[in-house]
């Protein structure tokens, strides 16, 4: 049995430092945060491992896959045509934007891109900018309201519903329109949706703008975005981020001006760029690319071909009979129309062997598809690279040494949508 | 023995009271506040905060709050295409919502798979989870949504309550 | 093109490795004949030729063929707005190439999907496990050998699988040159 010792230190410095010195052997032990595939900051399943230093991250491993639907084996056999209301799914919150990415690819096999009728040309470049406006705002709401700023979503949601009721007059459905097809387009514009089209821009702005008072100069916003994340010039090309994510960390590469495809080199457009590469430069340049877009709206509204009614009738469908369904009518009447039809729905677009990748400025970056083809109507392998899936893999980096409560900023900022990560 | 009518009131007679069946009460209280987890995986999962939104307002229907935390919710919406390897997932959620609790299957991915007839989708969540109510579309629309919680309160309204009291009853006593 | 001036220096460079730049749609295509020079031709593709972005990596499984595996990559160089496509071909005993993670980082990933969804290793990757399936999957879903219903599996608290009904389908036409009795749209089988 030892003997017992008082000691008693009077000074509280003093016993401080005496109790730091003998907990210097003792060190903390990491704790694993499983950021689960169901948790609400609504930005699909998105698994994330964090291994934690008290608040501090000190690893991040995400875990994609969750949404794994097997796209690009029900590519392999399915005919071209088919496959459209697939990629509507693949970015759901800007399926306008993905059916043209699609649709362009295929073209770009057959070799009939130069060919598209300028109306057709107009009115895909008017689709894809609406649905960027509408992935931007989802993109914005989700964001906002993970940080705590409710009435944001509510207003951008608002929004969103203009867009698609002009979504469902062009293509019957609000949401998953398939509204694209292998030289043209489903149909031609319906009466009155210029005007439509036109108004949305008029109110679009304002609200915007209204938006932006609640965020930007917000000082609860800025202390929580500004200086979060920072990705590096170097960074960003290396990991092969794209869209918002690459422009904001300074790199000047935007795919309409770079490659510019339909119709929008005939387009005035600025592209913005951020400058520091956080959070808060994401964002701003999300913010500034939506007006981008309804100035490129408000052109095409003018300049289209045809104009609201279309009475010169323009063409808005290549006109290959092997290619695009003849009218019905034709169809109904003619031989050969009626062969094509019947060549055509049984066995797909019959396109060359080769293979081409196609890069189109979607929302959330570089959507492309790699399609290689051995002749026929279905694509021997179709590879879809998805801008969600690249910009991810650059979680690892730039999570540690953030706090647990910056995840939430980090994955708003990066806009990322699982079905197009996963495919 | 059950009746049409949920509520018997007469002003003449009962005046002030409204006489009721408790099955009828406890009913309308549970249906009437149905609060949604929603368990949005994919494109539904869209429609469904539309659904939440202003315009569609699902909170008028008595789903006031979306609870992320299933403890606290009433009933899953599945939105979304389940994967397999979400389905442990959904169905380890599923057990950890306390009774009564009920699901819609939102959507064609949801209800039988969809069009994904792959190698990595569950072709339907009733094959790991009970559903209630199936939501037809791709994705549903709004109303449709809102149909299916209306016909889930519905059903709710029929559903027995004093009856699996006694059943319970019956167990504590042997 | 400039593009077309990119792949002749490669050409130069490398010599005999490499195969005549082919075009088609504007593209470049440029066949590496030896899967473990792959990294050094990505190096200097990187480093001297200023190809300092990889859009993607893919592989195409050409069942029947020997060798089996094809892999591509698409570089970009975002200064001079170039693009270049180089091939490899890997065969089916061997399935494996070294990695080109350490030329661009962005690889990391598709390398795992590639190994996930085809069964093609990369020798060097830091940490190659299954990034879209879960660990434990017996199966490489992308070869053509693989029924799109999948195969049933279980994995006993991680995960299950089925096969998916498809009722004898899908119906989809065998790929263009055959005459139009072959090409009518009957079931397709996997190619066993």
């Amino acid at each position: 049995m030892g003997t017992l010792q008082d000691i008693e230190i009077h000074d509280s410095a003093a016993r401080a430092a005496q109790a730091t010195e003998q907990l210097q052997d003792v060190e903390g032990e990491r704790m694993v945060l499983n950021m689960g595939p169901s948790h609400p900051a609504t930005h699909g399943v998105l698994r994330i491992v964090l291994e934690l230093d008290g608040e501090i991250i000190t690893k991040a491993d995400p875990d994609v896959g969750y949404l794994h639907r097997g796209d690009e084996k029900i590519a392999e056999n399915m005919t071209y045509t088919q496959f459209i209301p697939y990629t509507d799914r693949l970015d759901y919150l800007a399926p306008l934007a993905n059916n043209v990415a699609y649709a362009l690819a295929v073209e770009k096999l057959l070799g009939i891109e130069k060919d598209l009728p300028l109306r057709c040309q107009y009115i895909r470049v008017m689709c894809a900018e609406l649905a960027r406006i509408s992935a931007h705002l989802l993109g914005l709401g989700a964001f906002a309201m993970d940080l705590g700023a409710v009435t944001v979503f509510l207003l951008t949601f608002t929004e969103r519903e203009k867009i698609y009721n002009l979504a469902e007059a062009i293509s019957g459905a609000r949401f998953t329109t398939s509204y694209t097809r292998i030289g043209g387009v489903m149909r031609d514009l319906p009466p009155g949706w210029l005007d439509q089209c036109r108004k949305f821009c008029g109110e679009f702005i304002p609200a915007l703008n209204e938006v932006e008072t609640l965020l930007t100069r917000n000082r609860i916003w800025v202390d929580r975005v500004r200086n979060l994340a920072v990705i590096s010039k170097e960074d960003a090309i290396d990991y092969g981020l794209s869209g918002p994510n690459l422009r904001g960390s300074g790199i000047e590469w935007d795919l309409r001006k770079n490659q510019p495809y339909l119709c929008y080199p005939e387009l005035q457009f600025d592209i913005p760029v951020g400058s520091v590469g956080d959070c808060y430069d994401r964002y701003l340049v999300r913010m500034e690319e939506m007006r981008q877009c309804v100035r490129i709206l408000q052109q095409c509204i003018q300049k289209i071909p045809g104009g609201a009614d279309n009475k010169t009738n323009e063409p808005v469908n290549v006109p290959d009979g092997k290619i695009v369904l003849p009218s019905k009518q034709n169809v109904m009447t003619k031989m050969e129309e009626l062969i094509h039809q019947f060549m055509l729905v049984t066995e797909g677009v019959n396109c060359p062997p080769g293979e081409v990748y196609f890069g189109h400025e979607n929302p959330k970056g570089e959507l492309g598809f790699y399609i290689h083809s051995r002749g026929g109507g279905t694509p021997y392998r179709m590879k879809i690279r998805a801008p969600s899936f690249v910009n991810l893999s650059i979680i690892p980096k730039i999570f540690p040494g953030c706090l647990v409560s910056d995840t939430v900023a980090i994955l708003g900022s990066l806009d990322f949508v699982m079905g197009e990560c996963d495919r | 023995m059950r009746t049409e009518t949920e509520v018997g009131y007469n002003t003449k007679i009962e005046g002030d009271v409204i006489v009721t069946r408790v099955d009828a009460a406890l009913n309308w209280f549970r249906k009437n506040s149905v609060w949604p987890m929603p368990m949005g995986l994919a494109c539904c999962a869209i429609e469904l905060m539309a659904v939440g939104a202003s315009r569609f307002d699902i909170s008028r229907f008595g789903s006031e709050v979306m609870r992320f935390s299933p403890r606290q919710a009433d009933c899953m919406i599945v939105a979304g295409t389940v994967t397999y390897k979400m389905a442990m997932a959904v169905k380890r959620i599923y057990d950890q919502m306390p009774e009564p609790k009920w699901v819609i299957a939102m959507g064609a991915c949801a209800s039988t798979g969809g069009m994904y007839r792959s190698y990595a989708v569950l072709q339907g969540v009733d094959n790991i989870i009970p559903v209630d109510v199936y939501v037809s579309g791709c994705p549903p629309r709004p109303e449709a949504v809102l149909d299916a919680l209306i016909k889930l309160q519905n059903k709710i309204s029929t559903q027995p309550v004093l009856e699996d009291l006694t059943a319970v009853t019956a167990l504590h006593r042997h | 093109m400039p593009a077309l001036e990119f792949a002749q220096k490669i050409k130069v460079r490398f010599g005999d490795l490499i195969s005549e730049p082919a075009e088609f749609r504007g593209e470049i295509t440029v066949k590496i004949a030896d899967a473990e020079k792959v990294p050094e031709v990505c190096r200097y593709a990187k480093n001297d030729l200023d190809f300092n972005y990889l859009v993607d990596i893919s592989s195409v499984d050409k069942y029947g063929d020997d060798p089996r595996w094809t892999v591509v990559y698409h570089l970009r160089g975002l200064r001079h707005g170039c693009e270049l496509r180089l091939k490899t071909d890997v065969s089916e005993e061997k399935s494996e190439l070294p990695t080109v993670t350490t030329v661009w980082k962005t690889a990391d990933w598709h390398e795992r999907e590639i190994y996930d969804m085809m069964g093609i290793r990369f020798r060097g990757h830091r940490d190659l496990r299954r990034i879209l399936m879960w660990e434990g999957y017996p199966y490489f879903p992308l070869r053509k050998d693989f029924p799109l219903a999948g195969k049933p599996t279980d994995l006993p608290g991680i995960a299950f699988t089925k096969s998916a009904p498809l009722e004898g389908g899908p119906f989809v036409t065998v790929a263009g040159g055959e005459d139009a009795i072959h090409r009518e749209p009957r079931v397709r089988n996997p190619e066993e």
